[in-house]
């Protein structure tokens, strides 16, 4: 079987929420893009439950590039949450 | 040319006019946009994802570029702890004329705001805070007329 897994980075209060900066997942096969992932990441620590618990407040990217919950995923992708941004 | 850095140390904008229009004569004005730590914050620390910060960056500028005829442009966005007063990111667009560079320069500190994937968290007396995204800057990117 091949490795269905992806890497999944968080940002800003999602890093602190989660208590991880980056973390390998391997969602089963229905999970095909990122408003499923978010449910099934949801459902694997409180930490997670409370990262995703105001979908308003969070952003994501797929492979560094913005995304939304449509966007789909796949074996090998990098996924990035993190809150709306506040630079310059 | 476009130049896009993100890095801890601070930057010289005298230094980096330079590089902007040196050995050029075709350059009729420059816009320049420089953010600094506003009080009375105690410092400010800015995170990023530096895989996708640069390649961010370089959509915005390429979209500065297709909209305005830009003959240069630059922006270092700063990381790190940074205290008041100190530089936060500089943006610099060359042109013909001034009024593209003025444009060019306010569509890329407006888009750098909303687009490119920086957080900042703020020291206070009260302790350490994510600062949040404001709305006006959301319509201050939506005033260009936003494409996603």
């Amino acid at each position: 079987m091949a490795d269905a897994a992806l890497t999944i980075l968080y940002f800003a209060w999602l890093r602190e929420r989660t208590g991880t900066a980056e973390e390998r997942v391997t969602p089963p096969r229905e999970v095909a893009t990122v408003g499923a992932l978010i449910a099934w990441l949801t459902e694997q620590s409180p930490g997670h439950a409370s990262a995703f618990a105001n979908l308003r407040t969070v952003r994501c990217a797929v492979n560094q590039e913005f995304a939304d919950p449509a966007t789909r995923v796949s074996a090998g992708d990098e996924v990035a949450f993190f809150p709306p941004v506040t630079g310059g | 040319m476009t130049r896009i850095r993100v890095q801890r140390e601070d930057f010289d904008i005298g230094a980096e006019f330079a590089a902007l229009t040196a050995g050029r004569s075709d350059i009729g004005g420059i816009g320049c946009f420089v953010g600094t730590v506003r009080g009375p914050v105690a410092a400010m620390t800015l995170e990023h994802y530096p895989a996708m910060t640069e390649r961010a960056i370089a959509h915005i500028v390429a979209e500065a570029e297709r909209r305005w005829d830009l003959l240069g442009c630059t922006v270092i966005h700063r990381v790190g702890r940074l205290l008041p007063g100190e530089n936060i990111v500089l943006v610099l667009a060359a042109a013909g004329h001034r009024q593209p560079a003025l444009d060019a320069t306010a569509f890329l500190i407006d888009w750098l705001k909303t687009k490119a994937p920086f957080w900042k968290q703020e020291e206070s007396e009260g302790g350490v805070t994510w600062v949040e995204a404001r709305e006006q800057d959301d319509a201050a990117a939506a005033r260009w007329g936003v494409k996603e």
